[in-house]
C-alpha cells in the first residue's frame, strides 16, 4: 500500500487544485495592480488639477486708460519715460515710500513698467478660466467676455512665469510673486539643517556606537521613533512656547542688538522645523551607521584604534552618504510643513525679503494656504502656480538625495 | 600540557573561563604559547576556538555581557587586570580575520592608517614598503599603491590585512581561519607567508582544516565541548605528537577523521 495516494491529490484532481492555486494568485495580482493604478491615477489627477489652475484665459480691464498718462503705447516706453510718468502721477508720499524700498533710478525697466501698471493704470481682473475650460470652450468664453465686459482684454496666460519667481508679495494677484516666500523657506530649512544635522548625527552615533543596550536607552530609542510620528502642529506649539516665547531674547535677536522684531522670526521657525525633523534625521543616521559592516570596525580595533578613532575615521565616512540622503528627505518634509509655521507666527503678508535670521518671514506653504483662502479666482490661479514651484523644489531635493546615494554608495 | 623545553612564553593562560552572560563558552584553559612558533587551535564547530582566540586581544570586549575569569598573561602581566587598556593590548597583539576586511581606502592608506593612529614617527613610505614586503605583496602592488584595496583579489586582500597588522609591529599575530575564504593557491601563499612571519612573530591560528594545522603549526591545541556544553582544551602538544600519537582518545578520533 502506498501511503502517498491517501494524502496527496494525484492526476486529474492535482491538476484541478493547481489551477485553483493559479486562479487565487492571479486574483491577488490583479488586486495589487489595481492598487498601483489607483495610486497613479490619484497622482495624475493631483498634477492635472494643479496645472489646470495655473494656466488659462483671463479677462481684465484697465481701470485707468493708459492714454491718460502717455500718448505712446505703453510697451514702447523707455526707462526714463516710465520714471517720469511715475514721478508725475504718484502721490509724493507713495513715491517716497517706493524710493525708500529701492531707489527709483536704480530700478529696471521691467520693474518700473510693472509699477506703472500696478499703481497708475491698475489692472482689474474680471474673470479667470481654468486650462480645460479655456481649451474646450474658447469661442464661448470669447463671446461671453465680449458681451459682459466690452472694454476687457482677454488673454491666454500661464500664471507661472519667470517674473512670478522674482517678484515679492503683492495685494494684487497679477503682480504677486513668490520670491519672499521662496527666500523665507530656504532660510528656514537652512537654519533647520544647521541645527538638526549635527545634533541628529551626534545622537545617532551615541545611540548606535556607545549606548548600552539597557532599559533607559531602549525607552529613549522607542520615544525617538514615536516622536517621528507626532503631528506637526504639536511641534508648532512647542516652538511657540519655547522658541517664540521663552527664548524670545535669543530668537528675536535682541541679545545681538536687533531691536525691531519679536520672537516670531525666521530663526524661531528654523529651530522649530529643526526639532520637527530631528527624530527623522536620527533614525536615518542610525540606519546609515548600522549599515556599516562590523568587519570594518573590527579591522580598525584590530590595529589598535580607540572607539572614537574607529567611529571618526571609518564609521562616519562610510555612513555619511546615507546620513545626508536621510537629512535631505527630512528637509523636504520641513519644506512642505505648514501647520507649525502658522502657530509659530509666519506673516501672511510680507513683501520685504528676509535679510537675516531675525527677520519676519513667510514661507511657500503659508503663501499657498493664504492665497487659496481668498475669494477671487485669480488668487487661486497663483496659488496653483506656487504649488508647482513648491513641488519642483521638493522633487529637486529628492532627486539630489537619490543622486547622492548612488554616487557614494559603497560595497563591502 | 606543558612544553618543558622552553622557559619564556609569548602568552599563557591560567584557569581561563570565558562567559557570555551566565554561559561559560570556554572553561578551564591552561596553555602556554611558545615565542616565535605557530600554535594552531583546532576542534569541531562551536567548541569556542574563535572565542578563545578573540580573548587574547580582548576583541570579546565588544560582545555585550561577555566577561572573563582567570588570567591571560603577557610578560607576566594579566591582560584583563583593571589597569590594562584593551587598546594597548590590541596594539601588541594584532589580528587577521576570517574574511579579508581591508579598509575602503587605498592600499597605502590601509597600512599607513594603523601606523598613524598609533603615533608612528618614522618614514611612512618605508614602513609601507617594508610591511608589504613582509606580507609578500610588494611586488604585486608596488606600482599601484594608490589603488583601492577593494580592487585586489581575496588572497591579496588577506595579505594586505597581514601587512597592515605587521606594520604596527605587534608581538603576537592572531589569525582566525585566515584562509577559509580563499582558494587553494591563495591558501598556500598565506601558509608560506606564515612560515616567514614566525621568524619575527608569535602566531596563533584557529583553523577548521586539520591538514592545514598539521602543515603549518609547531604546536596544536585540541578543543572539544565538555558535558556542560562548554569548550575546553583537551590536549595541547607538539603538532607532530598530537597528530601521530595523541594521548586523548577524542583527539585521536578527531584527527583521524572518525568524526567531526
Amino acid at each position: 500500500m502506498n501511503p502517498r495516494e491517501d494524502h496527496y491529490p494525484e492526476g486529474e484532481s492535482f491538476r484541478q487544485s493547481l489551477s485553483r492555486r493559479y486562479r487565487t494568485a492571479s486574483i491577488w495580482q490583479l488586486l495589487f495592480l489595481s492598487a498601483l493604478v489607483i495610486a497613479i491615477v490619484s497622482l495624475a489627477a493631483l498634477l492635472y488639477n494643479v496645472i489646470d489652475g495655473a494656466v488659462g484665459y483671463v479677462a481684465y480691464e484697465y481701470k485707468n486708460d493708459p492714454a491718460e498718462f502717455t500718448p505712446k503705447p505703453l510697451d514702447d516706453l523707455n526707462q526714463q519715460e516710465l520714471l517720469d510718468i511715475l514721478k508725475d502721477n504718484l502721490s509724493a508720499g507713495a513715491y517716497k515710500k517706493l524710493n525708500n524700498e529701492k531707489p527709483m533710478e536704480k530700478r529696471s525697466k521691467d520693474d518700473l513698467y510693472t509699477l506703472t501698471l500696478e499703481r497708475l493704470i491698475q489692472i482689474d481682473t474680471k474673470q479667470t478660466w481654468s486650462m480645460t475650460e479655456s481649451l474646450l470652450r474658447g469661442a464661448e468664453i470669447r463671446a461671453e467676455v465680449a458681451e459682459k465686459y466690452p472694454k476687457a482684454k482677454l488673454e491666454f496666460r500661464s500664471w507661472l512665469k519667470p517674473v512670478f519667481l522674482t517678484t515679492p508679495m503683492s495685494s494684487k494677484a497679477e503682480f504677486a510673486g513668490v520670491r519672499t516666500a521662496i527666500l523665507g523657506s530656504l532660510w528656514m530649512v537652512g537654519i533647520a539643517i544647521l541645527f538638526a544635522l549635527p545634533i541628529g548625527t551626534g545622537a545617532a552615533i551615541y545611540l548606535q556606537e556607545y549606548a548600552d543596550k539597557n532599559f533607559i536607552n531602549r525607552v529613549i530609542q522607542t520615544n525617538i521613533n514615536n516622536l517621528a510620528g507626532v503631528p506637526s502642529i504639536v511641534y508648532g506649539m512647542l516652538g511657540l512656547a519655547i522658541f517664540v516665547r521663552a527664548l524670545e531674547p535669543l530668537t528675536s535677536g535682541s541679545l545681538f542688538g536687533v531691536t525691531d522684531s519679536n520672537g516670531r522670526t525666521i530663526f524661531s521657525a528654523g529651530l522649530t522645523m529643526g526639532v520637527l525633523v530631528l527624530p527623522l534625521i536620527i533614525i536615518n543616521a542610525q540606519e546609515a551607521i548600522k549599515a556599516v559592516p562590523d568587519s570594518l570596525r573590527q579591522a580598525a580595533y584590530g590595529v589598535g584604534a580607540t572607539k572614537w578613532q574607529t567611529v571618526w575615521h571609518h564609521v562616519l565616512p562610510n555612513a555619511i552618504a546615507g546620513i545626508l540622503t536621510g537629512s535631505i528627505l527630512a528637509l523636504s518634509r520641513a519644506l512642505g510643513e505648514t501647520a507649525p509655521l502658522i502657530v509659530v507666527g509666519a506673516s501672511t503678508f510680507i513683501s520685504l525679503d528676509p535679510d537675516g535670521p531675525f527677520s519676519k518671514f513667510t514661507a511657500l506653504p503659508i503663501q499657498i494656504y493664504q492665497w487659496t483662502t481668498r475669494a477671487q479666482s485669480e488668487f487661486h490661479a497663483i496659488a496653483a502656480s506656487a504649488i508647482i514651484v513648491l513641488l519642483v523644489l521638493l522633487l529637486t531635493l529628492n532627486a539630489t538625495a537619490i543622486l547622492l546615494r548612488n554616487r557614494f554608495q559603497r560595497k563591502y | 600540557m606543558q612544553n618543558p623545553q622552553s622557559t619564556e612564553y609569548a602568552i599563557e593562560t591560567k584557569s581561563l573561563f570565558i562567559f557570555y552572560g551566565s554561559f561559560a563558552a570556554v572553561s578551564e584553559v591552561n596553555i602556554k604559547v611558545e615565542k616565535q612558533k605557530i600554535t594552531a587551535i583546532i576542534g569541531p564547530s562551536g567548541c569556542g576556538k574563535s572565542t578563545l582566540l578573540r580573548a587574547f586581544n580582548r576583541m570579546n570586549d565588544f560582545v555585550p555581557s561577555s566577561y572573563v575569569t582567570g588570567e591571560i598573561r603577557l610578560h607576566g602581566q594579566n591582560l584583563y587586570s583593571s589597569n590594562i587598556d584593551p587598546v594597548e593590548v590590541r596594539r601588541k597583539i594584532g589580528m587577521v580575520f576570517q574574511k579579508p576586511n581591508p579598509f575602503p581606502k587605498s592600499i597605502y592608506e590601509n597600512i599607513a592608517w594603523g601606523a598613524r593612529i598609533n603615533g608612528f614617527k618614522g618614514n611612512m613610505d618605508e614602513l609601507v614598503e617594508q610591511s608589504l614586503r613582509g606580507a609578500a605583496l610588494w611586488d604585486e602592488v608596488k606600482d599601484n599603491l594608490q589603488k583601492s584595496a577593494y580592487e585586489l583579489s581575496g588572497g591579496q586582500q588577506q595579505r594586505l590585512c597581514i601587512a597592515r597588522t605587521i606594520a604596527i609591529q605587534p608581538e603576537i599575530i592572531l589569525m582566525d581561519e585566515p584562509a577559509s575564504a580563499l582558494d587553494p593557491i591563495s591558501t598556500l601563499r598565506i601558509e608560506e607567508l606564515m612560515q616567514e612571519l614566525k621568524k619575527n612573530y608569535t602566531i596563533i591560528i584557529v583553523t577548521h582544516n586539520m591538514q592545514q594545522a598539521a602543515r603549518v603549526s609547531d604546536y596544536t591545541a585540541m578543543m572539544m565541548i565538555n558535558d556542560q556544553r562548554s569548550g575546553t582544551v583537551i590536549e595541547f602538544d607538539d603538532t607532530k605528537k598530537l597528530f601521530t600519537i595523541p594521548k586523548d582518545k577524542r583527539t585521536e578520533d578527531y584527527v583521524t577523521g572518525r568524526f567531526g
